[in-house]
């Protein structure tokens, strides 16, 4: 399997490609492309089910849905890539929008560059977050998963600590601009979210660090000989997901009208769960931006068309479980059993 | 009276015979030494008396029964064939009294009967004059102590035989002492032992009769009241050349690495002796081969080079400059390169591609602005060394995991090579290849070191050091026990000085006192 990453195909696509030589492989091709192929299915069938499904305004109401998990997905594509896990990135949200929408609501109430403020202060609390996450686990060689399950506790606690757990509301037009705004007729999260998949995919695709991180996920001590700086890639990980989770943060509190303690609560499970339907390996090494929006997309479909056909978001967890298991189970048929 | 008799037993794996016609016979109550170099085809032999490995030919009997070369290796336990590998089969979690029974704790009503589980295991241990605490952690343990739950494992199941591969390997000269005490008493009961070391003066002193292998072949057996170690030693290395020795490659050029005085920061625990104050010098267009049995400080002294552990004391100094190294990284920086020993876990990415494995550690020179990876410079990097290497390899773009190991093994070179280093520090670098692939990467550090690149080859193969070295430094529990012209060597000296750290009497090897 090679490890080129690409934006449209599966990263299985290589050990599941037909031989050279033979003629159309229907089950390889099927295998190759599974989770577009599952999208597309999805959308006819609720397209069918339900006129309200396939219009544009609903089109857009589940990508501007999606892009506000889908921002720290991109995200967590680099940290599952080197072998780690951020279940923090929900609670680090709420932390840094509430911690934004604090400072620019309390402080600088009517200043007009209060959405410029929020947007940094929100990111900038998440670098700092994630970069304390990253030191912990290369420091101190505390596992990820108990560091950000530390985290994601921490982090909520001290959200609610901020504003005694209340909502801030009262932000001005050109804040409210980054939630509800539209560039081009494109709601404005879906133009971040689409600049954020862009750079995420370059920078894995064409840079250096992009190589490293792969490195890294690949084989950690082979990485360390080779002169990679493991420490700094795995920190430089945590601290972008943290900004990450940060900008999303802003971008749901502008799109709400409000900054609230219990936003992106179960966010961790949906953004992993993004990466891994996007065929991304948890134990690191193999995956790609590409496949993480299919896997965001995915998951903003089906709960989207599960609500138009007035199913009770209780059942719609049972299913975006099962479907998270039935991608890795399939993940691994597909691995063990060559065409 | 004969336990086990192996007789013409011969186990082919694809591409090489392990094992040509052997055989092997061993009284109750003998202690018996088996013997030969790294690849000679001790550890398939044992595999087969295990079970680990069926035997394509030939026959095994123990104690008058024929052995059905598909029982599983549980079967031969039951047997009473034991086998102790250097890797310890224990669960460190669980006390020792839990591993000596494991799978078959007395039970009572159908739960384990903890008492009784308790003081059969001390009863036996008592028996056998094993000092240990039924009731104590096996991570707690030394690795003395936990040979000792292997061989107390192996009494549960009343062993008759007791397979120990290099049980010394890991022992200081007090642990050893005991072990043999161990091993006298179970000799005592009738039980029987195969003896594998490299330690010749260990078998001369400890056991009684002694099995040589080489080339996967049977050489010889026979009472070792009977032979002196210098016989044992050139049983083991008499063999049909297998490397010609080449004449040196360049000219010797300059001192380029200089080691002098270090200690390790932090000792490897387990190693009988770990390095201390170590000195080597490479000069440019030179091959100093590193001998040694595994475990004497070798590794740890190429890790040490290259900036992959920290040193206490003493100093490492490039082009009469020192270095500071505090991690591969600054060792690279510096000119120093190192192919690992464990090709699979510390060389390759196996699931990445031929190209990435081979231009990682060189993409900040492929990259403009540092980070934007020149993709066609890159690929232009892998054809020129897949064509200098002869990297066999359908495109860049396939697993490396996917080659064979030589070809594995030459895209690890050229990783290196692509660095232009000043100092090249190859590891074990061709265990596990072919012999033409080893003949072939022979070439490529004799062209390098024509380069004038200064060459550090470790191997446990004393014919592979001979053949490709210019200087051969002798290791022994962590200390340079020699310091030989290539040419002045010998087989049986550079054996006797691995195995005893004395100069052989007899071989008149130029010795150059340290």
């Amino acid at each position: 399997m090679t490890v080129s990453p690409t934006l449209s195909p599966d990263p299985a696509a290589d050990r599941a490609a037909p031989p050279p030589g033979r003629g159309f492989d229907l089950l390889a091709f099927a295998r190759r492309h599974r989770t577009i192929l599952f999208l597309l299915l999805l959308i006819a069938v609720f397209g069918t089910v339900n006129e309200r499904f396939l219009t544009l305004r609903n089109a857009l109401n589940i990508l501007s849905e999606v892009s506000i998990y889908g921002i720290i997905a991109v995200g967590m594509t680099y940290v599952i890539l080197i072998g780690g896990i951020d279940v923090a990135v929900g609670s680090l949200l709420a932390c840094a929008s509430i911690a934004a929408a604090y400072v620019v609501t309390n402080l600088m109430g009517g200043s007009p560059a209060s959405w410029f403020v929020a947007l940094a202060i929100s990111s900038l609390v998440g670098l700092v977050a994630g970069y304390v996450h990253g030191k912990v686990v290369t420091k101190l060689h505390v596992p990820a998963f108990i560091v950000t399950l530390g985290g994601m506790t921490v982090w909520r606690g001290a959200t609610l600590l901020l504003n005694d757990g209340g909502p801030i509301s009262g932000f001005d037009a050109a804040y409210r601009w980054w939630g509800t705004g539209q560039i081009l007729f494109v709601p404005v999260p879906i133009v971040v979210f689409a600049l954020v998949a862009a750079i995420g995919h370059v920078v894995l695709r064409y840079t250096r660090y992009g190589r490293q991180v792969y490195a890294v996920g690949g084989n950690k001590e082979a990485a360390r000989l080779s002169g990679v700086n493991v420490d700094f890639v795995v920190t430089s990980v945590y601290a972008v997901i943290g900004a990450l989770a940060g900008l999303s943060g802003f971008l749901l509190s502008a799109r709400l009208g409000s900054a609230e303690a219990v936003a992106g609560t179960g966010y961790e499970l949906r953004v992993i769960a993004s990466v891994v339907i996007g065929g991304a390996s948890l134990s690191g090494g193999s995956g790609n931006v590409g496949g993480t929006i299919l896997g965001a997309l995915l998951i903003g479909v089906l709960s989207n068309g599960l609500v138009i056909m007035h199913v009770t978001s209780y059942f719609q967890q049972v299913v975006i479980g099962l479907i998270i298991v039935a991608a890795v189970a399939f993940d691994h048929y597909a691995r063990t059993h060559k065409a | 009276m004969t336990l086990l008799d192996v007789s013409k037993v011969s186990k082919r794996f694809p591409g090489v015979l392990a094992l040509d016609q052997v055989r092997l016979v061993v009284g109750t109550g003998e202690v018996h030494a088996l013997l030969g170099e790294n690849g000679a085809g001790k550890s398939t032999l044992i595999k087969i008396l295990s079970a680990a490995h069926a035997a394509d030919e030939g026959a095994v009997t123990f104690d008058g029964q024929a052995l059905d070369p598909r029982d599983a290796p549980l079967r031969r336990q039951q047997l009473g064939i034991a086998t102790i590998y250097q890797e310890f089969n224990l669960f460190p979690e669980l006390s020792v009294a839990e591993n000596m029974y494991l799978g078959r704790e007395p039970k009572r009503l159908g739960l384990v009967d903890w008492a009784r589980l308790r003081s059969d295991a001390r009863n036996l241990l008592d028996e056998l004059g094993l000092p240990l605490d039924p009731n104590e952690v096996v991570r707690h343990l030394t690795v003395a102590e936990q040979q000792m739950v292997e061989i107390a494992k192996a009494m549960t199941l009343n062993a008759r035989l007791i397979i120990m591969d290099e049980p010394t390997a890991a022992l200081s000269s007090r642990e050893v002492d005991r072990l043999h005490a161990i091993i006298a008493g179970l000799k005592a009961r009738g039980v029987s032992v195969i003896y594998v070391s490299h330690r010749l003066a260990e078998v001369k002193a400890m056991c009684d009769r002694y099995t040589v292998m080489r080339d996967g072949r049977w050489v010889a057996s026979g009472d070792v009241a009977e032979v002196e170690v210098a016989d044992m030693v050139r049983l083991m290395v008499g063999r049909s050349v297998e490397f010609t020795r080449r004449p040196r490659c360049g000219p010797a050029g300059p001192v380029v690495l200089k080691v002098d005085g270090v200690t390790p920061r932090r000792p490897r625990l387990s190693a009988p002796g770990y390095l201390k104050n170590i000195s080597l010098e490479v000069r440019a267009g030179e091959i100093v081969g590193l001998a040694g049995l595994v475990g004497a400080g070798r590794t740890d002294l190429a890790r040490l080079i290259f900036g992959a552990d920290a040193i206490a004391s003493g100093s490492i100094k490039l082009d009469d400059k020192p270095l500071k190294l505090k991690s591969p990284r600054d060792a690279i920086r510096a000119g120093v390169m190192l192919v690992p020993e464990d090709r699979k876990q510390q060389g390759c990415f196996l699931d990445h591609s031929i190209r990435h494995n081979l231009s990682l550690p060189s993409l900040g020179g492929l990259s403009r602005l540092g980070q934007w990876v020149d993709e066609s410079a890159e690929r232009d990097l892998v054809e020129t060394y897949r064509q200098k290497l002869r990297i066999k390899m359908a495109d860049q773009e396939t697993a490396i995991g996917k080659l064979s190991g030589g070809n594995q093994q030459k895209v690890l070179l050229g990783r290196s090579m692509a660095l232009a280093p000043r100092v090249l520090i190859v590891d074990e670098p061709t265990r596990g290849i072919d012999i033409g692939a080893k003949a072939e990467v022979h070439q490529v550090l004799c062209d390098l070191a024509a380069q004038g690149v200064a060459i550090v080859v470790i191997s446990s193969e004393l014919a592979e050091v001979m053949a490709v070295s210019d200087r051969i430094v002798v290791f022994r529990e962590g200390a340079v026990v020699a310091d030989l012209e290539a040419e002045a060597a010998t087989e049986e000296g550079l054996m006797a000085y691995m195995a005893t750290g004395a100069r052989p009497v007899s071989s008149g090897m130029e010795h150059r006192p340290q």
